[in-house]
């Protein structure tokens, strides 16, 4: 029976400059999805626009700029604001496969970004603004439980605390490496996040893919995870870390599971997630021994046991409905860190559906939350890590002023490192070398390279948050956490503006 | 110390430029019966096609005497050598005392027996003064005999033949090129000069040359040949291009060994101390054969004048030995052939790819896992690769498979072989 | 003497170095021009060398005791003041005795010519010879090494 005639048009178009056009096939080299072909007839290159994903790597690499990629627009489709033509495409698509539509990255659906409607203060003539480049301005901050009070001992030779300290992750700067894992990135990116973190005295973490031996060294500056499908963890990965973090749900995708397709479990990938070469890997959507609050009280001491007490235990959830309720349960459940992801955030591979229709945006959930905290008086028990979608270091100062701890970045450092957001990270051919095990594609990534990317994504924003940070006359990071008074609402509903628990700006 | 070096080929160069790295005020002597600066003998058949201009010719150019601060006598024969009291003695009773010599006198052209030689237009090609000779006679002449199909005839017979000049080629083997190739890759050969009007005759040779009356005015012209087998062929010119033998006409008489060639050991030196022979005119080790040979290859010359110049300047150093290396390319197809290409003992293994009509063809020789030659017809690239295999003697056998590909190359090996050669060169 | 190398680990056989290498031996040095209006096009001088998922550049290794040197029958290969091999075309009769014998396979022949392709000449009056500028991925480095 012959195939069935596909109505999809391409996705994107190839315009190829004649003029410009050398035909030296970089193009056609560089593209895993092999819309661009070589005629050898004509030495000349043509190209397959249904293949094109819109990834830009042939125009990036094109040495002539000869390549303009971009979105089609089909003009004989009728104006439509709800059957867009992304839509209509879908279905198609379901007609043709009869199956779940799947994405990358995070969602790009048009739901408000309250960070674009949140601005910040500034001191003018009463509280002086700080020149952060002449006068100390400190981004250190620690992550962990912080006692309920100190008490200290009176000697002769001075005080000297009593209270024991929880153990505590110190950054130098608020921003960490989000999880990202080993299996759905390659291992040069693993290399990188580690090797930037410990450049810029901040944290990766491993993601649900277990840690590789060749990472071992790079153990204090890494969280290692311990997801639902419990991949790689034995006492050497618990051991070798410098915090654990419990995985319940992740923003692109709450509620549901992880899986990484056998034919990408390749031997290295066997041994770090210590399953069997060519085997899925399935992580379930619950820890299939947490079916309480009280179970996951359980796993956290039991990790706390197991290492002794002398590393913070992390939760991660995502944001959702009652994202104040589950964290208060969290932290009264003994987590160190409470770590939440926001709609925005980014995965591998997700059902398209359940990326762009569930969950909610992490800076109401994050301003719930510390709100919760505060009001049961607990805050200080648990460190907050706030996720979702930062794009710049704007985003990071706001999301500290509305009560985070530190900020988790995921897609922007894989953005640093070449992504484009293409959203196909799942079909494991990412031309840019990051989310592929493919032995000729992996190499797209050095690590040395990324890892100059990443430290100067870090620094960076670093810069500009002790910019903004003067601006504002503070000079520690520590000052402006939970300091909703430093931001104001632009565009927002009375309830969205007491949900974030802001003024609106004029007010 | 007085170094004097008789013979102003490849081997005197490398000799020269080994010399002084290590010595740079010693005096060195340069003779040579040829009044050129060193130029390169295997280029004489393009300099007569109009490949390569006068200037060109020269490997190292004309400053490189001054440049290197050696005395050159060019244009002058030694005629004697005196072992005992250390003197070179030059055709025109000159006297030069050493105290280390090099004799690098090459190979003089191999005269086959041959009747009514006494004509004008019957020619050696061996050196430059040969070449400029058939180029200046050339007015008139429509045939050409050329007696050899070795080298030296095919290079010959392509130049003249792409001056407009009809080429016959006699040949006494089977086949042309037959110590560089086997019949396969020889049937390519000829084929392909074949189709551009050269003819080949295989399996005789020339015994009589006949020609005009001879007059007063001028030399008598020929006009024929007549080949073993009896057949006449009519020709303006003919060209005596058999090969060379190592030109050993100095040591006659003295106590230096030799056999084929001047005997030398691995510093190069004969049997008589402070006497040093090198490139063509000696016999030396060729390792893959594991016997001394005669070995007329421009690198080897090269090679082993620059070690007899070291260990002439105090320096020990050891020659390694060499194996038969030859490339040549006649129109449009490039022919290698290297070592042991065509072993007659049992206990080889041969791998090869014959295609005629794409006039492609791939031979490699190996023994206990090691390759020993190989002969490629076409697609040359990556050659040196396998060249290299040989010289260093490394195992191929886990990668033997790999060897037949056209394009095998460094990429083929295993990594760490790889690794070792581009990571330490 | 700085010589490039070549990491085969973060080669992504995109070519970039063969491309940039033929331009700035081109006449125009502009590569449109290079590429569409000169004619013979020039030659590259740098080689990807590609087998399945392997891909890396090879180019002359400048040897110190360089065996094209010594094997060249008319001295078109010699070396120059800074130690680096260099080809004069001009001399070249197309004889390939250099290909036999380089052992990197890093000397190419032009069949247009009948000369080989002029070899890799380490980019005179560039500071850094322009395949290590060019590689996208660091897989080229221009530094000093010891040589064994």
């Amino acid at each position: 029976m012959a195939k069935v005639k596909s109505y999809i048009p391409s996705d994107f178009n190839i315009e190829r400059d004649p003029d410009k056009c050398i035909a030296c096939q970089v193009c056609v080299r560089q593209c895993s999805y092999e819309a661009h072909i070589y005629d050898t007839e004509e030495d000349a290159v043509n190209a397959d626009e249904s293949k094109c994903i819109g990834c830009q790597r042939c125009t990036v690499f094109c040495p002539t700029e000869a390549l303009t990629v971009g979105p089609t627009s089909n003009p004989n489709q009728k104006a439509n604001v709800h059957w867009t033509e992304k839509e209509i495409k879908r279905v198609l698509k379901q007609a043709e496969t009869g199956g779940v539509l799947l994405t990358g990255m995070g969602t790009d659906k048009p739901y408000p970004i309250y960070w674009d409607h949140m601005v910040l203060n500034a001191s003018q003539v009463t509280n002086p603004s700080i020149d952060p480049l002449r006068e100390p301005m400190e981004l250190r901050t620690y992550l962990g439980r912080k006692p309920d009070m100190l008490q200290f001992k009176f000697k002769d030779d001075g005080p000297s605390l009593e209270t024991i300290l929880a153990p505590q992750l110190k950054l130098e700067t608020p921003i960490l490496f989000s999880a990202i894992s080993y299996g759905a990135v390659s291992y040069n990116v693993c290399e990188s996040m580690a090797k930037a973190s410990k450049a810029a005295g901040t944290f990766w973490n491993t993601g649900e893919g277990g840690l590789h031996k060749n990472l071992y060294q790079y153990g204090n500056n890494t969280i290692v995870q311990v997801a639902s499908g419990r991949f790689g963890v034995d006492k050497s990965y618990l051991d070798v870390a410098a915090a654990l973090e419990i995985k319940i749900g992740q923003g692109a995708k709450p509620g549901i599971g992880g899986h990484l397709p056998g034919e990408k479990v390749t031997e290295a990938i066997s041994q770090t997630r210590m399953i069997p070469v060519g085997t899925d890997a399935i992580s379930p959507a619950p820890h299939h021994d947490i079916y309480s609050i009280e179970d996951l009280s359980q796993l956290i001491y039991a990790l706390k046991e197991a290492t002794n007490y002398t590393k913070p235990v992390c939760v991660k959830i995502a944001a959702v409905h009652n994202s104040a309720a589950i964290a208060s349960g969290i932290v009264r459940a003994g987590a160190d860190i409470i770590a939440i992801d926001g709609i925005r955030g980014g995965t591998g591979a997700a059902p398209t559906v359940i990326r762009d229709n569930v969950g909610i945006p992490i800076e109401l959930a994050l301003a719930a939350v510390d709100q919760r905290l505060r009001d049961e008086g607990i805050r200080n028990q648990a460190s907050i890590i706030a996720a979702g979608g930062f794009r710049n270091s704007a985003d990071v100062v706001k999301a500290i002023a509305l009560g985070a701890d530190a900020v988790y970045i995921a897609t922007a450092a894989l953005v640093a490192i070449g992504c484009t957001v293409c959203q196909k990270c799942y079909t494991g051919k990412c031309p840019w070398g990051i989310t592929t095990q493919h032995p000729q594609l992996i190499k797209r990534i050095n690590p040395d390279i990324a890892t100059e990317r990443l430290t100067n994504l870090l620094r960076g924003w670093s810069l500009e948050i002790k910019e903004m940070l003067g601006g504002m006359g503070i000079n520690a990071i520590e000052s402006l956490r939970g300091n909703r008074l430093h931001l104001r609402g632009i565009g927002l509903t009375d309830t969205e503006l007491d949900i974030l628990g802001i003024l609106p700006a004029g007010r | 110390m007085e170094y004097v070096i008789i013979g102003n080929s490849v081997a005197c160069l490398g000799a020269i430029e080994a010399l002084r790295s290590k010595d740079k005020d010693s005096p060195i002597k340069v003779v040579s019966d040829e009044p050129y600066p060193a130029y390169s003998r295997p280029a004489i058949a393009h300099y007569l096609a109009g490949d390569i201009s006068e200037k060109d010719m020269l490997c190292k150019g004309e400053e490189f005497y001054k440049k290197m601060n050696v005395e050159t006598i060019f244009g002058r024969k030694a005629i004697r050598l005196d072992t005992k009291n250390k003197i070179v003695t030059l055709n025109n009773k000159g006297k030069l005392h050493y105290d280390k010599v090099l004799i690098a006198t090459g190979g003089t052209p191999f005269i086959p027996p041959l009747k009514g030689t006494g004509k004008a237009h019957i020619l050696t090609f061996t050196t430059w003064d040969d070449a400029k000779k058939v180029k200046d006679n050339l007015d008139g002449v429509k045939k050409a005999v050329v007696i050899g199909g070795g080298l030296i005839g095919l290079c010959a017979a392509e130049a003249l033949e792409r001056l407009g000049v009809a080429v016959i080629i006699v040949e006494l083997a089977d086949r042309i090129l037959s110590p560089a190739l086997d019949e396969k890759a020889s049937k390519i050969l000829e084929e392909r000069l074949k189709e551009e009007g050269i003819k080949i005759i295989t399996q005789d040779t020339v015994t009589t040359i006949t020609g005009s009356k001879s007059s007063k005015a001028c030399k008598a012209k020929v006009k024929s040949v007549t080949l073993k087998s009896g057949k006449k062929i009519s020709c303006d010119m003919v060209i005596i291009a058999i090969g060379v033998k190592p030109n050993m006409e100095l040591v006659k008489g003295t106590d230096i060994k030799s056999d084929r060639g001047i005997l030398v050991d691995d510093t190069m030196q004969t049997n008589v101390k402070d006497i040093y022979a090198a490139g063509d005119v000696t016999q030396s080790y060729d390792f893959l054969y594991g016997t001394s040979r005669v070995t007329p290859i421009w690198p080897r010359a090269y090679m082993q004048g620059s070690i007899a110049g070291l260990n002439m300047a105090g320096e020990r150093q050891r020659y390694p030995g060499s194996f038969d290396m030859n490339s040549l390319v006649f129109y449009d197809m490039p022919i290698m052939s290297a070592g042991l290409h065509t072993p007659r003992e049992e206990g080889f293994e041969i791998l090869t790819k014959w295609e005629p009509e794409e006039k492609l063809y791939r031979k490699l020789v190996l023994k206990d896992g090691f390759l020993k030659g190989f002969i490629i017809v076409g697609k040359i690239e990556d050659a040196g690769v396998l060249t290299g295999l040989i010289k260093e003697k490394i195992n191929v056998e886990n990668f033997k498979e790999n060897l037949m590909e056209e394009d095998f190359g460094l990429a083929s090996f295993p990594k760490e072989l790889r690794d070792k050669k581009l990571k330490e060169s | 003497m700085k010589k490039v190398y070549s990491k085969e680990e973060f080669c992504i056989g995109c070519h970039l170095c063969e491309i940039h290498c033929l331009v700035q031996h081109s006449k125009s040095k502009d590569i449109i021009k290079a590429f569409k209006k000169e004619f013979p096009r020039a030659l590259k001088r740098v080689h990807v060398k590609e087998k399945g998922h392997l891909t890396f550049a090879v180019q002359c290794r400048h040897c110190s005791d360089a065996p094209c040197v010594a094997a060249c029958l008319t001295g078109a290969m010699s070396k120059d003041e800074r130690g680096a091999v260099i080809h004069d075309p001009d001399k070249c009769i197309g004889c390939f005795t250099c290909i036999m014998v380089c052992p990197f396979g890093a000397i190419q022949p032009d069949k247009r010519t009948k000369r080989i392709v002029a070899k890799c000449d380490l980019c005179p009056g560039e500071e850094t010879p322009v395949c290590v500028v060019h590689c996208p991925n660091r897989a080229l480095v221009y530094e000093e090494r010891k040589e064994k």
